[in-house]
């Protein structure tokens, strides 16, 4: 099981908008693929999977916000 | 730094072309600074509010101005020719991987650009982007001249900044421009003129270089 963290995105920064999900839950997905974007200060940030393996939960749904080193979804 | 000037080109086919680029900057290329300008067209960023588009989409695309979806952050914007879209494609790895600090380095060279050209320009807390006050407004303003607004991808970053040089700002009428209830102006507005964009696009390379070396 892999936690998907919202990374740290500079100094002073605490969270950000998910602003969409690419990958549904249930899906596969390998490491290093695209699988959401964080949204901050007029920024977009790829996020992309930690590991390979299926997306089993998604913490944070799009047009929610998330916190910096909190989880955003769960792939196993 | 490799400075790439694409000339007019279609929003589509530029961005296709800021894709190869950024990726070409993740596998260890030099840093790209490209410029262009695009045919009329409205971005839609991530953060885009349906409000923000004051016309149904047919009506806009009846005008002549193309809509697009992006995934950059922010809401909507226009760009049209006479407008500089300057895309920097940079590896923040070796700017330390923060993004305020750039948001902010990219207002910095947007003000010092403005200033080259006898203006004074600001950026305001909270609302990214250069704004300007308008004398002949008597103080009711400020006015936004640069948009902004930037996408990153394994720190490596696209999108950019939208300079209004000698746009036609009738066309900012389709929309609220990046969600907001503000006008736009531009360097021709300001000056009273039109500004040269070759002498615009020389400045904006060398407050680039100045900035990110």
């Amino acid at each position: 099981m892999t936690k998907i963290i919202l990374p740290e995105l500079g100094e002073g920064i605490t969270k950000a908008t998910i602003a969409c999900w690419h990958t549904k839950v249930g899906e596969d997905v390998i490491a290093g693929q695209e699988i959401c974007e964080a949204v901050t200060d007029k920024a977009s940030f790829v996020i992309e999977a930690p590991a390979a393996g299926r997306l089993r939960s998604i913490s944070v749904d799009e047009g929610k916000e998330g916190l910096v080193g909190g989880v955003l979804g769960i792939i196993e | 730094m490799i400075v790439e000037d694409w000339g007019l080109v279609n929003y589509a086919d530029g961005f296709e072309r800021q894709k190869k680029c950024v990726q070409s900057v993740i596998d260890g290329a030099e840093d790209h600074l490209v410029l262009c300008e695009h045919p009329p067209v409205l971005t839609l960023g991530r953060q885009t509010h349906p409000e923000s588009l004051l016309y149904q989409r047919k009506e806009i695309q009846e005008r002549g101005v193309a809509v697009e979806h992006v995934d950059r952050g922010g809401d909507v914007t226009l760009h049209a020719p006479g407008q500089l879209v300057v895309y920097p494609v940079f590896d923040l790895n070796k700017y330390g991987k923060d993004l305020k600090v750039y948001m902010e380095t990219l207002e910095e060279v947007a003000v010092d650009l403005l200033k080259n050209f006898g203006i004074l320009a600001i950026s305001i807390s909270g609302q990214r982007g250069v704004f300007v006050e308008d004398p002949a407004k008597g103080g009711v303003g400020p006015d936004k001249i640069i948009s902004i607004g930037v996408g990153v991808r394994k720190w490596v970053t696209y999108h950019g900044l939208g300079i209004n040089v000698n746009t036609d700002l009738s066309l900012f009428n389709l929309i609220k421009p990046c969600g907001l209830d503000v006008r736009m102006t531009s360097m021709q507005k300001l000056k009273g003129h039109s500004v040269p964009m070759g002498d615009v696009k020389a400045k904006v390379i060398e407050r680039f270089q100045e900035h990110f070396s």
